[in-house]
């Protein structure tokens, strides 16, 4: 079952260029048509109504354009019951009494009264500080990391885990980009949550390593890696498989107002499990690591004879 | 003897489990819908219970039991259709004096509230409501405080004799303008006697004197408007009839308002967002309103509008303001046109009889101050401004010495009474309000998101488990134990904590039970990778779990420093994401290193083994 011998560091100039042109098209993407900020972010407001049969969104654009919301986008959501409807921040109407009259127009011109599922007006300047929080968050994660790795390990790891943490962040919010997804505020967890993720993967693997250049002297650095990445892979693989089941259950099941959250998810983590197999450790091993990093700190065994 | 804890390590966590479950119980019972019965000024009595409930009885509606505590009674009834019916009879009934809220109660049996288990706190994501960023605008709290202190220096320049040409509001500063410069250290000393706070600034004209409010004291009347409008946005809330409702300071200068249930947006705004309160004034009989309206106002008067537009001078200073309002409720006066009846406390008393006193005969003026959002177009860059809105909407002759208690009329309709007298019970907020995040949450989507969420959770759950079993045999067995385990336990202290339960919090817990079986996983690999390398079955699972201990802890602290700093820097989901996160990793490692070991050992532990299932 135990796969000893893939040589995966011997494909990391492929690996590379792969991540390369992944980040890249990523990059591009999110310089050229950036991010689909949701309102969160940006400000505005959106009313999410439900009616008992399809609606027709013709008649509710129309309604809103006589209304007076000539720039309300309409789209059906989840279903062809449920309608979204999402207006830009607008100072000409008090933003609070806004919902109500969106509400109040769309029911005077269709049949069937809508039900109102919700209700989101977020002003723009809390938007702007949540982009900034939510940025700072990731930044200070990624800090975080850096400094426990270093302290754990070896600067030479930190570098490698930060860089694949910033590949795997980068390639999520590309695929986030290109195919224009909405990005909120639960995105933006689910991208936390997947440097969460993917740091665990790569500890795991980096541990591996440390405990194999004690054990095996003699080898090369690049045989010791490999070998490490070989033993932790099934673990590696099983780990992302369990958790992959359960983002795809909460994708399939888990609504229209968690999808996005469960698809960058699945994003992140199937990037976050390619990249701690063929990056994180590739660029410890490209940075020249050597036995004598890992020699001095280490005091494990003194900590696992006091565990339980 | 290998594999085999000591007695008190398997009664430890045999305990823990015990506890988590209690704690995790109430969560299967669900809600009953609910009537909850509060008075808006005194607490309940035990008799008035008794009342409601003949009054629910005479409608023909059936509780399923009414409980009594904290001066508030709550009725719980068999469905949603009852509840509102009851609701409905019960406000009608009680009036006024009592507010009228539905709810829904957890439904958790006795014997376990007597341990003081709750159900999970439900986010309102998931059962419905209305939550509100509001943000205080802390210039006009300042603005205020100036405008008083100017009052105030006048008074203490009058009281002192000192005669000065003029005190106004500069900029951000109080200008005080004496007549000649020998004036200026009589005017020092009389200020420094009475307001002794204020700051005095360089000035270069001689006659002049610069007063500032010292930056401390600036931080303080933030802090102040902050506290009152919470304090009355609570009041209001109360007033509104909500059931637990969520009312908290946000950062320097914002209030988070949480109204779980409420779906009349409409109204909540309106009474949330209002700042509107009264002045009372004398009005100035002596000067010409006629030269007010060119242009030239007197000295010490200030010109105002009546409703129906006629211009009417009144004096600047104020006798009572709306803050000195202890309570007020509307009727019909005499003539049956509506009224609002005012009850002042001991200051405002005191004062307004003493001006109603001297001031017999003389016409008296009552201002309603509202302030209002408008938009006005700057350089073709649309500017929201607030605008107060002043306008006199009595004014009577005084025939009596006010006492405590008189009324005000001059409200075009009953329900204008209404809003007033609320507002004016409620309190006035210190500063104004403006609502700068609203998210309404109808109470299907609410429902819908905890279905789905469950559901999604609970399939999630099964594969997971189903897999393992089939992965590791008896192994596999062992960790489903320990994820069950740990579901408990991250629900039993969510339950504890009563931390708030958001839609992303749910998929935290979705994502932590893929993850929580990782510590499982190297577990197992380990002790597979030590029967490879050929030990014997018991020494492959003692250095199974002690080798893995230092991986486990190594990944899942770096993990949980991830969880902190999104706990630390998140709002909203982010926030409620990181709190199941860093729970269900603790949660995690507890239960799949200490909990499925136990039962290892208890399954392979003390004997003789030939074989492993893994």
């Amino acid at each position: 079952m135990i796969i000893k011998d893939i040589d995966f560091l011997g494909k990391r100039t492929l690996a590379f260029a792969v991540s390369g042109l992944l980040v890249l098209i990523s990059i591009i993407s999110l310089a050229t048509q950036g991010l689909q900020m949701g309102i969160d972010f940006t400000g505005g407001t959106i009313v999410e109504v439900g009616y008992k049969e399809s609606a027709d969104l013709s008649v509710i654009r129309n309604a809103l354009a006589e209304g007076g919301f000539s720039d309300a986008s309409v789209q059906h959501f989840g279903s062809t019951k449920d309608v979204l409807i999402r207006l830009k921040p607008q100072e000409g109407i008090s933003s609070s009494e806004l919902s109500n009259k969106v509400l109040d127009v769309i029911n005077k011109k269709t049949s069937e009264r809508a039900e109102l599922r919700r209700v989101e007006f977020v002003g723009p300047q809390v938007g702007d500080e949540l982009a900034e929080d939510g940025g700072l968050a990731l930044l200070y994660a990624m800090f975080g990391i850096l400094i426990y790795v270093a302290w754990r390990f070896e600067y030479k790891f930190s570098v490698g885990s930060v860089v694949a943490l910033i590949h795997d962040v980068i390639i999520t919010m590309g695929f986030f980009s290109l195919l224009g997804l909405e990005f909120d505020l639960t995105v933006l967890a689910a991208v936390l949550a997947v440097v969460g993720y993917s740091i665990n993967d790569t500890i795991v693997v980096f541990d591996r390593i440390r405990d194999n250049f004690k054990m095996l002297r003699k080898e090369e650095s690049i045989t010791i890696i490999n070998v490490s990445i070989n033993e932790t892979l099934s673990r590696t693989l099983m780990t992302s498989f369990t958790t992959i089941i359960v983002v795809v259950a909460l994708a399939v099941l888990g609504g229209q107002t968690i999808h996005n959250f469960a698809l960058a998810l699945l994003v992140g983590i199937s990037v976050g499990t390619y990249s701690s197999i063929f990056i994180a450790s590739a660029i410890v091993l490209s940075m020249g690591v050597t036995q004598e990093d890992l020699m001095e700190p280490v005091k494990e065994g003194v900590d696992i004879d006091n565990m339980p | 003897m290998q594999n085999h804890f000591p007695l008190w390590k398997n009664g430890l966590i045999l305990i823990i489990l015990v506890v988590a479950s209690i704690y995790a119980l109430p969560n299967l019972y669900g809600d009953d819908p609910s009537v909850q019965v509060s008075s808006s000024s005194t607490p309940l009595a035990q008799a008035q219970v008794k009342q409601i409930e003949d009054h629910v009885k005479q409608a023909g509606l059936n509780s399923k039991s009414v409980e009594y505590t904290n001066g508030q009674a709550l009725l719980r009834f068999e469905n949603t259709n009852d509840q509102l019916k009851a609701a409905d009879v019960l406000r009608d009934k009680m009036g006024n004096d009592a507010t009228v809220a539905l709810n829904l109660a957890p439904a958790t049996p006795a014997w376990l509230n007597a341990f003081g288990a709750k159900p999970m706190y439900l986010g309102l994501d998931l059962r419905g409501g209305v939550h509100f960023l509001l943000e205080v605008d802390m210039e006009a709290a300042i603005k205020q405080a100036q405008e008083r202190y100017t009052d105030d220096v006048r008074t203490a320049l009058r009281t002192a004799k000192v005669h000065y040409v003029s005190v106004g509001r500069d900029k951000d500063r109080i200008k005080v303008q004496l007549k000649s410069a020998e004036e200026v250290e009589a005017a020092t000393q009389a200020i420094n006697k009475d307001l002794s706070s204020l700051k005095f600034e360089s000035v270069e004209n001689l006659n002049e004197l610069i007063l500032t409010i010292p930056e401390v004291e600036q931080r303080e009347i933030k802090k102040f408007a902050l506290t009152q409008n919470i304090t009355t946005l609570r009041n209001r809330v109360n007033e509104l009839g909500v059931a637990e409702p969520v009312i908290q300071q946000q950062g320097d200068n914002r209030i988070v308002v949480q109204l779980p249930g409420v779906q009349d947006t409409a109204r909540a705004k309106d009474i949330l967002g209002t700042t509107a309160t009264l002045e009372y004034r004398l009005v100035d009989v002596e000067h010409d309103v006629q030269k007010a309206v060119q242009g030239r106002v007197p000295i010490g008067s200030r010109l105002y509008y009546e409703k129906n537009g006629n211009p009417i001078l009144l004096d600047s200073r104020v006798i009572v303001t709306g803050d000195q309002i202890v309570d007020a409720s509307s009727g019909l006066d005499q003539n049956n046109s509506p009224a609002v009846f005012i009850t002042l406390n001991g200051v405002g008393a005191k004062k307004m009889g003493k001006v109603t006193q001297e001031s017999i005969g003389k016409p008296m003026a009552v201002v309603f101050i509202e302030y209002k959002i408008k938009t006005r177009e700057v350089n073709g860059e649309k500017l929201r401004i607030k605008e107060k809105v002043e306008k006199v909407i009595s004014v009577a002759t005084i025939r009596d010495a006010f006492s405590k208690r008189f009324q005000t009329t001059g409200l075009d309709n009953p329900q204008e009474a209404r809003n007033l007298a609320l507002l004016l019970r409620a309190g006035a907020l210190a500063a104004p309000v403006d609502i700068i995040e609203e998210r309404t949450i109808g109470p299907s989507l609410g429902q819908d998101n905890i279905n789905q969420g469950m559901n999604s959770v609970i399939v999630g759950f099964v594969v997971v488990m189903v897999f393992m079993v089939f992965y590791y045999k008896v192994f596999g067995l062992v960790a489903n134990f320990a994820l069950t385990f740990n579901l408990v336990l991250i629900i039993s202290l969510l339950s504890l904590l009563q931390a708030t339960l958001t839609l992303p919090g749910i998929a935290g817990i979705v994502l932590t039970i893929g993850m929580a079986v990782d510590a499982n996983v190297l577990i197992n690999e380990r002790i597979r990778e030590e029967i490879n390398n050929g030990n014997t079955p018991q020494a492959s699972i003692f250095a199974g779990y002690e080798k893995a201990f230092g991986t486990i802890f190594d990944s899942n602290i770096t993990t949980l420093l991830v969880a902190l700093i999104l706990f630390g820097f998140g709002t909203g989901p982010v926030k409620g994401f990181a709190v199941t996160l860093s729970i269900g990793i603790l949660s995690s490692m507890f239960t799949a290193i200490m909990g499925s070991r136990m039962l290892i050992n208890w399954i392979y532990g003390n004997r003789r083994v030939e074989k492993l299932s893994i």
